[in-house]
């Protein structure tokens, strides 16, 4: 996925009506009328929001000239997913390193360290 | 000192959280040592020359001055050569419970995060790390999760490499 394509998807989700309309795709298919039913808003705000989320690429609309049922495209939570779990596991990757590095070190140099009393993180 | 079978009992794999309308990074990771070690590794410039780095490449670090107002650069190395070069400042270094620099890249100048680590005690001799990442917009943000996905591939390639060359 592009960057572009990237940022079109975020700006998307950023709107929680948008998230929510994504929601009710992702029971199943349905219509403009059926979506805007539970907001008080215009069938051309839901309209408007769906553009938005169909340029995005995350919603799509059947080839019915009259009900024109959107559908969600779930590939692209499953592109969105893959491409946060790289990074994931990038992250990991460098931490278990870091987890060699700290099975390494001694345990005597430093401050000294105590045993942990009670609640001793609990300000902060 | 005992060791574990299944590290994954003790300690947990990071998580990321990218917020949809903050251009954040949010990454959380429990290590199995007490927080003041813990934060040396994340300090002291010979330990953490060891596993800051990206993958397959050697950090040099030619500037570290972990205190607070402090400075650094690093570069990374692939045979040698520089490949990358970074550079922030420490805007606050406070002993065991919390790190705040900021962060450039030179291949892109114009662009600073501010990189808030906070290490929490989770009083039974491990750590809890939640770093958090903060850049200018949400692009700049989808960006750099993008670029880390290139270099995922990237060294994917180079493991592939290694494997065709031994057989």
């Amino acid at each position: 996925m592009s960057d572009d394509r990237l940022s079109r998807v975020f700006a998307a989700l950023a709107d929680p009506t948008r998230r929510d309309i994504v929601a009710r795709l992702a029971v199943g298919d349905a219509t403009v009328s059926q979506l805007a039913a539970p907001y008080h808003v215009s069938i051309q705000a839901v309209s408007k929001h769906l553009r938005v989320l169909e340029d995005a690429g995350l919603v799509s609309h059947g080839h019915d000239a009259q009900r024109r049922p959107r559908h969600l495209e779930a590939e692209v939570f499953d592109m969105m997913t893959a491409w946060i779990e790289r990074y994931r596991r990038q992250a990991e990757e460098r931490y278990r390193r870091l987890d060699a590095v700290l099975a390494s070190m001694d345990d005597d140099s430093g401050p000294t360290i105590t045993e942990p009393t009670i609640n001793q993180g609990a300000a902060s | 000192m005992s060791t574990h079978a299944k590290p994954e009992a003790t300690t947990r794999e990071t998580t990321i959280e990218a917020d949809p309308n903050l251009p954040t990074i949010r990454i959380i990771r429990d290590f199995d040592a007490p927080r003041e070690k813990v934060f040396r590794a994340w300090i002291e410039p010979d330990l953490v020359a060891q596993w800051l780095g990206p993958k397959s490449t050697e950090m040099r670090i030619d500037e570290w001055n972990a205190r607070t107002g402090g400075n650094y650069r690093y570069a990374a190395l692939r045979d040698g050569e520089e490949v990358a070069a970074f550079y922030g400042s420490f805007h606050e270094v406070r002993p065991s419970e919390r790190l705040v620099q900021t962060f450039t890249w030179e291949g892109m100048p114009d662009g600073v995060s501010l990189e808030t680590m906070t290490f929490e005690d989770l009083e039974d001799g491990r750590t809890r790390t939640i770093g958090l990442s903060l850049v200018d917009n949400l692009e700049a943000r989808d960006a750099i999760m993008a670029s880390g996905m290139e270099v995922g591939v990237y060294e994917g390639y180079e493991k592939l490499d290694a494997l065709l060359a031994q057989s």
